[in-house]
């Protein structure tokens, strides 16, 4: 089943500034252009709490799933 | 139209901190409870909550509620209503260890009691010294409270509705509250929540301003929605700049670094608050914080090229204090300002940060308007909490750390009230009236068929300008003026918002045009009240307000000693009393003095 890419994008809609701001650019650069493969990616990268994502985006958290390192990158990239 | 409609014992919209309060005193109660989130519970915004919750438990220096209770009526300006500061100043004990009973991690002393920091305005012995009065998780404080209350619910059977908006008030001809209309996003459709009582705990609306530490959700959409019915809205032109945003991203760095040791610098590294606040320095109030910060770069002082900010400096303080007690600060500032803390110090700017108005209610949650002479009449069915309502306890100005306590007590307490109401019989379900839905399927339908419309990108950011420029830290009579003419020019706009995306299912275009409706009620209310209100209090601050015997600071009790209240209809403004008399006689009245740190 693909996903729905609206409902992936509201799950980008966060509770810390921090990641709204760096879902902004990533909105706007990367995400009309994400493969069905990489929105999958995408979706299940978007379950983990705020904290431990952004965690992970600015480097103090280990990215602790192989399927989430190429997202954190687009997004650590902006 | 034909709309689906739920019928339930309650309906709350918010499932932040106050709405999952309030949920689990109803789902305990047994009630048959909706709670209706645009994100899932646990992503609401409580959780950016960094720096703690207050309560006078004394763990780690001597306190009392009653110098809570004084710090609160001063920081309010003396806008708070001494009932309802007395009555939550009493409670926080209670709800701060039965948060910890539901399994809060909060952080412990070496004897194993709550940790407890100082946090700015907050003092010992009516405003002689700080005291540690905010109880934290670490820097998560909010997530924790979140996450425990969360967990609670479901073990009490609340039925969530997860991605829902809630886009409309329902009311019936006598004014009585029905329930809401509420969009759920995975479909589009409009259905009607039909219940005998209606709590909001939708939270604020930072985003009105250009410069905000709030993440994009806070819409002010409960605010909003009951101000289209008719509510009218309290004290809306006070607005908490929080003095450490980071410059240029507003993302925002606790007042819990300053309780650690941070200091503020001016261009020359001086230590400015010093001349600002002698008693308490970096840790006044905030209101006071963020003033002295733009004098000190209004005067020249500011640093960087644009000498346009101030330096927030920890470089004193050992990495290893940074790491253990304020571990997210240093990712913050390397991200967003650049810096290493440890090795310089952060460009800090004053930034939108919260909502001291809001939907008005006593201290029971109940949502009070005037009526036949009487300024304080509860709505039938109506009730609300958290950051969206007015108490009105933080008055001109908020406390750091009252908020998260204002959550769990008013949200409670709203609980409490709809349950014994429940109980009582007094609450029924009331037929809904044939148009019930009418209001929200037109917005929908108008979104549907806009032409040659604006784009919301565009209005909303017109709005944040003009928010930013004209009702500010330092407010000035023209600016204002000029500021409602072009918020009515704005609002005018927003009513032709139009969206490329039509689709039904998962449209976030169309959401975000629906939020607009509910950011503009609040922008309109704001510059309305504040260019009406001709005084400097809390955060309301005008250059036109003297600072002499009579008007001391510029506040003039005389004539503004009063809550505003603005009706969206017409633009009309209102005004009544503040309550000034506590609940009980355990306490004298906080009397009315300058405010001085
Ligand atoms: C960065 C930051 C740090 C802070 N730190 C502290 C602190 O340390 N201590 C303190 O006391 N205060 C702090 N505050 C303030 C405090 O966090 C907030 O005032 C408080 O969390 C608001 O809680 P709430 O329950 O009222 O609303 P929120 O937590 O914002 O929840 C609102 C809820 O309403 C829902 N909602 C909104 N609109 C709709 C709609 N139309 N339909 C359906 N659902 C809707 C949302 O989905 C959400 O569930 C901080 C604020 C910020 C911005």
């Amino acid at each position: 089943m693909t996903l729905n890419r609206g409902r992936v994008r509201w799950q980008c809609r966060r509770a810390l500034l921090e990641l709204d701001l760096v879902f902004t650019r990533f909105l706007e650069r990367h995400f009309d252009r994400l493969t069905d493969g990489q929105l999958a990616d995408l979706d299940d990268l978007l379950l983990v709490e705020d904290h431990d994502l952004w965690g992970m985006i600015n480097g103090s958290r280990p990215v602790e799933n192989d399927r989430w390192k190429e997202m954190v990158e687009l997004l650590r990239a902006g | 139209m034909k709309v689906a409609k739920r019928t339930f014992d309650a309906v709350i919209v918010g499932a932040g901190g106050a709405g999952l309060r309030a949920a689990l005193q109803l789902s305990e109660a047994g009630l048959k409870t909706a709670v209706l989130t645009k994100v899932f519970p646990t992503r609401s915004h409580t959780v950016a909550a960094q720096g703690g919750v207050a309560a006078s438990l004394g763990n780690s220096t001597e306190d009392n509620w009653h110098w809570h209770m004084y710090d609160t009526v001063k920081g309010s300006d003396w806008l708070g209503d001494q009932d309802a500061i007395e009555f939550m100043v009493k409670k926080a004990n209670e709800v701060v260890v039965e948060l910890e009973h539901y399994g809060m991690p909060f952080d412990r002393t070496d004897n194993g009691k709550i940790y407890q920091r100082p946090f700015g305005g907050h003092s010992q012995n009516y405003g002689q010294t700080p005291v540690s009065r905010s109880c934290a998780a670490a820097d998560r404080t909010g997530h924790a409270m979140l996450h425990a209350l969360y967990q609670r619910n479901v073990r009490a059977n609340t039925q969530f509705f997860v991605e829902w908006m809630a886009m409309d008030l329902i009311r019936n001809a006598d004014g009585d509250v029905l329930g809401v209309t509420a969009m759920e996003m995975e479909t589009g459709e409009v259905s009607i929540f039909h219940a005998k009582a209606t709590i909001f705990a939708t939270g604020g609306a930072g985003r009105i301003y250009y410069s905000s530490t709030n993440a994009f959700i806070n819409t002010g959409d409960g605010v909003g929605m009951a101000a289209r019915a008719g509510i009218p809205l309290e004290d809306m032109e006070f607005w908490q700049f929080h003095p450490t945003g980071v410059a240029g991203a507003g993302v925002l760095i606790t007042e819990g670094v300053r309780g650690e040791g941070g200091i503020l610098r001016n261009a020359a590294g001086e230590r400015f608050m010093e001349r600002y606040a002698p008693n308490l320095k970096d840790l006044a109030s905030r209101d006071i914080v963020s003033r002295s910060m733009v004098t000190e770069i209004n005067e020249g002082r500011g640093c960087g090229t644009e000498k346009d900010h101030v330096l927030l400096d920890i470089t004193h303080l050992s990495p290893e204090t940074i790491m253990k007690r304020l571990p997210g600060i240093r990712e913050i500032a390397i991200q967003f300002a650049g810096v290493d803390p440890i090795k310089a110090p952060i460009p800090v700017v004053p930034t939108c940060h919260y909502q001291m108005g809001g939907i008005p209610t006593n201290y029971k949650g109940q949502v009070i308007v005037p009526k036949d002479g009487n300024p304080n009449v509860p709505v039938a069915g109506f009730y609300a909490a958290g950051e969206c309502a007015c108490a009105s306890v933080h008055g001109a100005n908020r406390l750091g750390t009252n908020s998260l306590l204002d959550l769990l007590v008013f949200g409670k307490s709203a609980g409490e009230t709809v349950v014994a109401d429940f109980q009582s019989g007094q609450l029924t379900l009331k037929p809904l009236p044939d148009d019930a839905a009418d209001v929200s399927l037109a917005r929908i339908a108008r979104l549907e068929t806009q032409t040659n419309g604006v784009e919301v990108n565009d209005v909303r950011l017109d709005m944040q300008r003009v928010m930013q420029k004209h009702a500010g830290v330092f407010r000035f009579a023209d600016m204002l003026k000029e500021g409602v003419t072009k918020i009515l020019e704005v609002a005018e706009r927003a009513k032709h918002t139009q969206i490329k995306d039509k689709s039904k299912v998962w449209n976030t275009a169309r959401t975000e045009a629906l939020e607009l409706d509910n950011l503009i009620e609040v922008a309109k209310a704001t510059m309305i009240s504040a260019e009406a209100r001709k005084e400097s209090r809390g955060a309301h601050v005008r250059d036109d307000a003297i600072d002499c015997a009579e008007t001391p600071n510029g506040r003039d009790d005389k004539n503004w000693l009063k809550h505003t209240l603005w009706y969206s209809e017409g633009n009309r403004l209102d005004y009544k009393p503040v309550n000034l008399q506590p609940m009980s006689a355990d306490v004298e009245p906080i009397a009315l003095a300058k405010r001085t740190y």
